[in-house]
C-alpha cells in the first residue's frame, strides 16, 4: 500500500499509523443526557466494507494528521488530505 | 460411520477406495428451528453442540464459501488458557477441557497436542506481570510455573538470551497449552453434527434477515429464503455485516492479521514460544514447517492478505528471539479477517431483535475459544439464558461500563 502524503509524496505504508474511522462526530456535549451519543462515538463501529476515510498519522515522515479514502476490500487508495482539510470541506458540507 | 483401527483395517483391504464422505451435502430444506450463519470453527461446534448435548438436531449451517475456508482454517493453531481476568479465564479453562476430550468425544483425529505454551519476558516488571497472570490463572485452577532463565535456557538453549536489548529473563508456562490441527477441527464438528442430523450447507451465502414484529424469522440467501424460529450469527470477521442485517451497529472492527510457515526443518522447537518484547509466536508443525505469526495490520480490511512491511516485521521480532531464523526460508503468508471487539474479549449473547442470537469479537485470539464459543452458544440459543462461564460476554456490556479489558488499554479494536 503506497500512500500520497500531501507534503511528502508517495510514502510506503510502514510511515503511517492508523487510528481507524475519521467520519464519526466527536459529540459536542459532557450532558449525561448524551451518554448514548458517546457510546456510540466510543465503541459503535460501521466497519465498512469497501470505501472508507480513515485518520493516519505520518509517524514517520511529517508528523501530520491525514485522513485516508481507501478500499477496506481491496487496499486500492483514493485520495489523501490533511485532517485539517478533511475537517473543513465538512463544515463546508454541513453548512450548505 | 465409526473410524478406528478396525475400520482402517477393514478399509486397507479394499484399497482404502470406499471411504464414505464424512458429511452429506443436502439442500436447503424450507425451514429449520434453528439457522446458525457461518460455517468457521464456532458455527459447527455451535451446531454439534445443540444436537449432541441439548438435543436439537432440526438444523442448518448456512456458510458462504467451503467449510474452513475463513479464520478457522487460517489461524496459527495455538490453544491456551492463560488468561487473566474473572471474565474470560473460566471460559478459555472449559474450553481446554474440551479440547482434552474433543478427539474421543467427536470421534476424528484433530492432531490434539498440549506441548506446552511458554510466554518470554525481558523485564524485571515484565516477569512481575506473569508472577501475577499466573497466580491468576492458578486460582481459577489453571495450570501455570514461572520460570527463570536457567529453566527457559534448558528447554530452548538457542534462543538469544544476552540479546542487549531484549535479554530472556524468563517466562510464564502452561504445560497444558499447544496446538491443534485447525481445518480438522472444522471437520471433525461438521461430520460429528451431520451425523447428528445437522444439515451443512456450503455454498449459500446470507444476503439479508427477515425481521417480523421484532423477531428474526428467516434468511434471504443465494439459495432461496430460508425460515427459522431461531437465528444464530457466528460469521468472525463479516460480523459487521451479518448484524447490519438486523440493524445492528456492532462494538467490532474488522483487520487483517496474517500468518506464515517456513520450509520444512528438522525437529526444532518441540513447544509453542512467545516473544514478550514483540508480537512474534511460533511452533512446529508436524510437517516440519514453522509455524508463525504477530499482530495484525493496523487498519481496517475486508482483504483477506496483508502488506509487505508487517511481514518484515514479525520475522525481525522472530530473528531477535531466536537468531538462527535467519537462515530459514519462507514457504507462504496468508491473511485472514479478524473480528476485533473494542476491549479484546468476545461476545456471546442475544441481540434487541427477537430470536437473534450472536457469537463474535474474537480477536486474533478465538481458534482456542472454539469448543467452549460453540457450546456456550449452544447453550444461550438452546435455553435462553446464558452458560456461567460465558455470562461476562454481554453485548450491552460497553453501554454498562462492564469491559473484559485483559491489556488495561480501553476502548480500541487493536487489543488481542
Ligand atoms: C492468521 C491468523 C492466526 C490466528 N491464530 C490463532 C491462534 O493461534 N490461536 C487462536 O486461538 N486463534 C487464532 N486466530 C483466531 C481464530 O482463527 C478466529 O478467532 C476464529 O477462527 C474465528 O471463529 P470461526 O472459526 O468461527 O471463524 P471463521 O472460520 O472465519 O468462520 C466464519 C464463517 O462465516 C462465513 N460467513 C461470513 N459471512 C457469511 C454470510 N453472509 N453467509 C454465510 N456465511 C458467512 C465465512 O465464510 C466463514 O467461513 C487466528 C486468526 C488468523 C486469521
Ligand atoms: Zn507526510
Amino acid at each position: 500500500m503506497l500512500i500520497k502524503c500531501p507534503h511528502c509524496g508517495t510514502r510506503p505504508v510502514e510511515e503511517f499509523t492508523f487510528l481507524g474511522d475519521a467520519r464519526p462526530r466527536r459529540p459536542a456535549s459532557n450532558d449525561p443526557a448524551s451518554m448514548e451519543q458517546w457510546f456510540d462515538y466510543v465503541y459503535l463501529r460501521d466497519n465498512p466494507r469497501g470505501r472508507m476515510d480513515e485518520y493516519a498519522h505520518h509517524a514517520g515522515g511529517c508528523r501530520s494528521w491525514l485522513v485516508v479514502s481507501r478500499s477496506t476490500e481491496t487496499h486500492e487508495v483514493f485520495a489523501t488530505v490533511t485532517a485539517r482539510d478533511y475537517a473543513a470541506s465538512r463544515r463546508k458540507g454541513r453548512a450548505s | 460411520m465409526k473410524y478406528s483401527v478396525f475400520s482402517l483395517f477393514r478399509h486397507s483391504l479394499s484399497g482404502h477406495k470406499n471411504w464414505e464422505p464424512a458429511w452429506r451435502e443436502p439442500a436447503p430444506k424450507a425451514e429449520y428451528d434453528i439457522v446458525i450463519v457461518g460455517g468457521g470453527g464456532h458455527g459447527l461446534a455451535t451446531a454439534y453442540y445443540l444436537a449432541k448435548e441439548f438435543g436439537l438436531r432440526n438444523v442448518a449451517v448456512l456458510e458462504k464459501g467451503w467449510l474452513g475456508s475463513g479464520n478457522i482454517g487460517r489461524n496459527t493453531t495455538i490453544i491456551r488458557s492463560n488468561y487473566m481476568l474473572p471474565g474470560n479465564n473460566p471460559f478459555y479453562e472449559l474450553s481446554m477441557k474440551l479440547w482434552e476430550s474433543l478427539e474421543q468425544d467427536f470421534n476424528f483425529n484433530a492432531m490434539v497436542s498440549q506441548r506446552g505454551v511458554l510466554n518470554l519476558c525481558h523485564s524485571d516488571p515484565q516477569r512481575d506481570a506473569f508472577a501475577r497472570r499466573g497466580n491468576a490463572m492458578r486460582i481459577d485452577g489453571v495450570d501455570a510455573e514461572l520460570l527463570d532463565a536457567h529453566a527457559v535456557r534448558e528447554m530452548y538453549p538457542f534462543f538469544d538470551f544476552d540479546n542487549p536489548r531484549f535479554p530472556i529473563k524468563g517466562g510464564l508456562l502452561q504445560r497444558r497449552g499447544g496446538t491443534v490441527r485447525h481445518d480438522a477441527v472444522a471437520w471433525g464438528y461438521a461430520r460429528g453434527a451431520d451425523q447428528h442430523g445437522v444439515d451443512i450447507i456450503q455454498h449459500c451465502e446470507v444476503k439479508g434477515i427477515k425481521i417480523e414484529k421484532g423477531k428474526a424469522v428467516g434468511v434471504e440467501t443465494s439459495r432461496g429464503f430460508i425460515r427459522c424460529k431461531k437465528l444464530a450469527l457466528a460469521t468472525a470477521g463479516n460480523s459487521s455485516e451479518t448484524a447490519a442485517m438486523a440493524g445492528l451497529k456492532l462494538p467490532v472492527e474488522s483487520h487483517v492479521l496474517q500468518a506464515f510457515v517456513s520450509e520444512g526443518l528438522k525437529p526444532f522447537i518441540d513447544g509453542v514460544v512467545t516473544f514478550g518484547a514483540g508480537h512474534f509466536y511460533v511452533s512446529q508443525s508436524d510437517k516440519g514447517g514453522l509455524v508463525f505469526g504477530g499482530d495484525i495490520d493496523g487498519y481496517n480490511s475486508y482483504a483477506r492478505r496483508g502488506n509487505l512491511p508487517m511481514i518484515e516485521h514479525v520475522i525481525e521480532a522472530g530473528v531477535a528471539m531466536i537468531p538462527a531464523l535467519a537462515r530459514v526460508r519462507v514457504l507462504r503468508s496468508w491473511g485472514g479477517i479478524m473480528d476485533m471487539s473494542m476491549d479484546g474479549s468476545p461476545i456471546i449473547d442475544k441481540t434487541p431483535v427477537g430470536g437473534l442470537y450472536l457469537n463474535t469479537g474474537w480477536c486474533y485470539g478465538g481458534f482456542k475459544a472454539t469448543p467452549a464459543s460453540g457450546y456456550c452458544f449452544a447453550h444461550l440459543i438452546a435455553r435462553d439464558e446464558p452458560k456461567d462461564v460465558a455470562s461476562h460476554y454481554r453485548l450491552d456490556r460497553f453501554r454498562r461500563g462492564y469491559l473484559i479489558d485483559e491489556k488495561g488499554q480501553g476502548a480500541t479494536p487493536n487489543l488481542h
